[in-house]
């Protein structure tokens, strides 16, 4: 074997069990899934191997999951959105602070440690009837008798919000972090003002970190399933709730299956756009 | 009127304090260098003259006008970075243009001195590339182009060569000195190599630990230090520990162990008044080697030994044994090189030496 070729195979063989692994746990079930779909759930109770168009023919013509799908879409959005207007501040004050980067680093890793369903809960003991919220504003004699302020959409943002701001301030750092200084010294010489050179210069130049936290947040914000399950009212249920309620409730993993490859379908769309504009070197550098 | 006043200017960081009680004028259109080795507060001073860095104490006036309460964007300043501060997002025309943006310039005359300022640096065809498609030296004239085009009060440049390796660097100290000349704008500059120092500047302004060492023109500086630092920081010197006699006829004469009396021109040795501890400083480059016997008759001679030879292919940098003490001698090569271990006669002419008081170091 030439000296080339062996190099070139090297990256292979060193890369065979991260393949091995994406392949066995995401491929062959996702190809599981995608022949799943096409069965059919019979009266009786037992799948009917075969290809059925009927789950996929519900899925799409339904306006109920159309729905939700949009209203998934737009609670993700807007999630995005307050991580962003949140978590840029946030992210330009640890790239900009003098040496307790890493300390400030830890604590917004800190909340990590803690399992998200955990976290999601915590809001019931802070907001729930019988919650710190509640009780304080009961102390000091705003209210009489406690207000019911979870199971709605707004809590649903909240939760969202708490869980997802990590990732948009860590890739918005990144990208701060990596803009030398003395550009915002230089353009505020040139005669800009601080905000002047912060529209001009450093915000253009974190873009990149700016939309890659947002894809995490958004893809990840129009996945999940428990925050609105333990935070949202019963209208309040997102796509991945569909899917659940498919899956585990009804076993009926058909549907479930073409429901959940809808929702893949609509992320990854999303995905390919911010690839094509952006390139995914961006997200990985947010995510080490 | 000066273009820039530092009057009383201190500086501390909690503690520490970077500038110590500085005073400096800066006359219109004049090249001033501030010079020193890393935290002799150079860039802290020039920081300061930029409004990037408050002086705890003292005032900074430009053009008469005290400065200390202007913010930076109001100061009309070009700045010159060290690792050049190119807006990578923009192109090169962008980059120029962006101090132009904030000056009520019509958009007309944008266009036209951009492209004016980007042959100033002798790169008029680049325009629409990216900084990041350019080399180093290029990038660091376009960086110069936008600093000037906005036809800054004053020009800083902070160690503006020390990320270009050495042949450009040299190509660069002419460029930047021949565009200085050609604007007349008055420029300071912050650097700790003492050759670009010597070059470039009207004056040079050495620094240590946050003090002022000695203001004066390149040649002042070099030929006569007025500390044993600035004798040291400027080229290598040689400084032995000598005794006055006395000042008389425009000499100063001195009792120099090895060498014996040498009188040295008075204002060589602005310092001394009368008899006293004193320090002789004699330049490598002016200590001159000879084969045994062969010295001429009206310069000091003593005989040594080389003990290392440092070739630097035109010159060669000697360490010298005479009695007890080790000296440096930088020599251009003229024929044959000395070889370690040779006797040699090492010649000095008084009116090379500088002297300084003794007593301190």
């Amino acid at each position: 074997m030439t000296v080339e070729a062996r190099e070139a195979r090297q990256p292979w063989i060193l890369l065979s069990p991260a393949l091995s692994a994406v392949a066995l746990l995401l491929f062959v079930p996702l190809i599981f899934i995608v022949v799943y779909s096409f069965w059919l759930r019979s009266a009786a109770g037992a799948d009917q191997v075969g290809f059925y168009l009927d789950n996929w023919q519900e899925a799409l013509s339904d306006p109920f999951y159309r729905d939700i799908l949009l209203n998934t879409l737009k609670i993700a959005a807007i999630t995005t959105l307050v991580c962003a207007l949140m978590g840029y501040p946030a992210a330009y004050f640890i790239a900009r602070s003098s040496g307790n980067k890493a300390v400030l680093l830890l604590l917004l890793m800190l909340p990590f440690w803690i399992s998200y369903i955990i976290r999601t809960m915590s809001w019931i003991n802070i907001l729930g009837v019988s919650g710190a919220f509640n009780s304080a504003l009961m102390a000091v004699g705003i209210l009489d008798e406690p207000v019911q302020m979870l199971y709605n959409e707004t809590t649903v943002i909240l939760g969202l919000v708490h869980f997802l701001l990590p990732f948009m301030v860590l890739n918005v750092f990144v990208s701060l972090d990596g803009i030398d200084r003395n550009l915002e010294d230089a353009a505020n010489s040139l005669g800009a003002t601080k905000w002047q050179a912060f529209t001009q210069v450093t915000l253009p130049l974190s873009l990149p970190g700016l939309a890659a936290g947002g894809l995490l947040c958004f893809v990840l914000g129009a996945g999940t399933y428990i925050t609105p399950l333990v935070l949202g009212g019963p209208t309040d249920a997102m796509f991945a709730n569909l899917v659940y309620e498919a899956i585990i409730t009804q076993l009926n993993w058909p549907l479930g299956s073409a429901l959940s490859l809808m929702l893949l379908a609509v992320l990854g769309a999303l995905v390919l756009i911010y690839n094509r504009y952006l390139g995914m070197a961006q997200l990985m550098k947010g995510l080490g | 009127m000066s273009a820039v006043t530092l009057t009383d200017i201190v500086k501390r960081f909690g503690d520490f304090t970077a500038v110590h009680r500085m005073s400096l004028e800066i006359p219109e259109g004049g090249f001033v260098t501030l010079l020193g080795p890393s935290g002799c507060g150079k860039t802290t001073t020039l920081r300061m003259v930029a409004g990037l860095l408050d002086p705890t104490e003292g005032e900074i006036a430009i053009k008469g006008k005290r400065v200390n309460e202007v913010p930076i964007h109001k100061r009309n300043l070009g700045i010159v970075f060290q690792n050049y501060a190119l807006f990578p997002h923009k192109t090169v025309a962008e980059n120029v243009a962006f101090g132009l943006r904030y000056r009520d310039v019509p958009k007309s005359d944008i266009a036209r001195r951009v492209q004016d300022a980007l042959e100033l640096v002798q790169l008029p065809d680049v325009g629409d590339r990216y900084p990041k498609a350019l080399s180093g030296g290029q990038q660091q004239r376009i960086a110069l182009a936008r600093a000037v085009v906005i036809e800054p009060d004053v020009l800083l440049l902070d160690e503006p060569l020390s990320a270009l390796d050495a042949n450009l660097r040299e190509d660069m100290r002419v460029e930047l000195k021949r565009i200085q000349d050609r604007i007349g704008v008055t420029t300071i500059f912050v650097t700790h190599d003492q050759s670009e120092a010597l070059a470039m500047s009207d004056e040079i302004v050495v620094m240590s630990n946050g003090r002022v060492e000695q203001v004066g023109p390149p040649e002042e500086v070099y030929n006569t230090p007025s500390s044993e630092f600035v004798a040291r920081f400027l080229g290598a010197s040689n400084i032995l520990e000598a005794s006055a006699e006395g000042r008389a006829n425009g000499t100063v004469t001195l009792d120099v162990p090895h060498f014996g009396r040498i009188g040295v021109p008075a204002v060589r040795a602005p310092q001394i008044a009368g008899a006293g501890p004193a320090k002789l400083v004699l330049r490598a480059e002016k200590l001159t080697l000879a084969k045994p016997g062969t010295a001429p008759e009206d310069a000091v001679t003593v005989d040594g030994t080389v003990e290392t030879v440092d070739y630097q292919g035109q010159a060669v940098r000697y360490f010298l044994r005479i009695g007890d003490a080790q000296f440096q001698a930088i020599n251009m090569i003229d024929g044959h090189p000395f070889h370690e271990g040779d006797a040699v006669s090492v010649i000095l002419r008084p009116r090379d030496c500088s002297a300084l008081p003794g007593g301190t170091a």
